[in-house]
């Protein structure tokens, strides 16, 4: 499976799910594991381009496929990605261990619609929870991504 | 191949996009000893018009049913039905051919069918026959699928102009505490029974014994039936 750009042979235990694999095997420990059943959108990951929940999702499963992490979307020192970017200019995290979730997600609905309405963006951030309740400025990230990933 | 699998392996359930068995399967809530992962089935994935309706294949993801134009056209009440079935990302890897093959009591997909009066293509090494809505659902998560049969296909019937799905739940994305579905003069039911039901539109609650829990009583339940009928039949 190709992760972040780079090509890994599969797990040998078929068992292994997505997100462990990621994070104990490739030791990408920014997707996180939160409720592992798909509720709370922490290791929400892109496979290949669409956010999906690596935590419902067998490693073994993304052979042959592209998977993208938080990790993926800049390299280091080099300028974050627009959605990172627009996190961290609204303050859109607090204790940050959703952060992930809702970036990669946030990519993903930007990436199917350009430009969200107030509506699509609380539909678009709704399967992923902020236990810091910071939907507020979660919701003006989104909005600040949409402007910043205009070419 | 896949067929072969599940008539040769004993305890063996299909993987299709694990949006509810892969959940399952990590709180060891089920132990199957194999699972026949059907993803790698080429063009396996269709969403066709056939026979006045829709043929949803096994491996049509909920999200490009979703935004299919065809369902948009043929069959909006899916449409909007899915948008119901949990969040965009669950959708994105879910199928449809999955839920109903789970047969949640309180998801929506089993009461589309059945409320549209669809069908199911159930495909095994012996063969494969067509399986009516009102013949598949027989209780909680339980089908009249054979162990060894899969479920190829569904077909969901145009839906009738006057057609709507409403649903009460306490947080977006949940499962409801009720629901239901109109399809022209017919109702169907989800979440107040073991299985998706249909329901008379002139008195819906007529010999339901909902559940009670934590989220929701019985009694409130049947005040939800009505509530919910009452606004899917004045639309």
């Amino acid at each position: 499976m190709r992760v972040n750009g780079v090509d890994h042979p599969a797990p040998a235990d078929t068992r292994r799910l997505l997100s462990d694999h990621l994070r104990h095997d490739l030791g990408l420990t920014g997707t996180h594991v939160g409720c592992e059943h798909g509720v709370c959108g922490c290791c929400t990951v892109l496979f290949d381009g669409a956010p999906v929940r690596s935590c419902l999702m067998l490693a073994v499963q993304a052979e042959g496929h592209e998977v993208t992490t938080i990790e993926g979307l800049a390299a280091d020192g080099a300028p974050l990605h627009p959605v990172q970017q627009a996190f961290h200019e609204t303050h859109g995290l607090q204790c940050g261990f959703c952060t992930p979730g809702f970036v990669m997600s946030v990519v993903g609905l930007l990436a199917h619609n350009a430009n969200p309405s107030a509506q699509e963006i609380d539909e678009g951030i709704s399967g992923n929870l902020c236990r810091c309740t910071g939907y507020a400025s979660i919701r003006r990230a989104v909005q600040r991504a949409a402007e910043l990933s205009k070419p | 191949m896949a067929c072969a699998l599940l008539s040769s392996l004993e305890d063996a359930k299909v993987l299709a996009g694990g949006q509810s068995l892969m959940p399952l399967l990590n709180f060891r809530l089920a132990r199957p000893a194999h699972l026949v992962d059907i993803n790698r089935i080429d063009g396996f994935d269709r969403i066709y018009e056939r026979d006045g309706g829709i043929g949803v294949q096994a491996l049509a993801r909920q999200a490009a049913v979703e935004d299919s134009d065809l369902v948009a056209r043929a069959c909006p009440l899916l449409r909007d039905a899915l948008r119901l079935v949990a969040h965009r990302v669950i959708r994105n890897r879910g199928t449809v051919c999955g839920s109903l093959a789970h047969a949640d009591p309180a998801s929506e997909l089993p009461a589309v069918l059945l409320a549209l009066g669809g069908g199911v293509v159930a495909m095994s090494a012996r063969g494969q026959r067509v399986i009516a809505a009102q013949d598949l659902f027989t209780g909680v998560f339980e089908t009249s699928l054979r162990s060894d049969e899969l479920l190829a296909e569904a077909w969901f019937p145009a839906s009738p102009p006057k057609s709507g799905i409403h649903e009460e739940s306490r947080r977006h994305g949940d499962f409801a505490l009720a629901g239901v579905v109109r399809a022209g003069e017919r109702l169907g039911l989800f979440g107040v029974a073991p299985t998706p039901v249909l329901a008379d539109p002139a008195d819906p609650a007529r010999g339901l014994q909902p559940s009670g829990d934590l989220e929701a009583t019985a009694e409130f339940r049947l005040h939800l039936v009505r509530v919910l009928s009452d606004r899917a039949f004045a639309a």
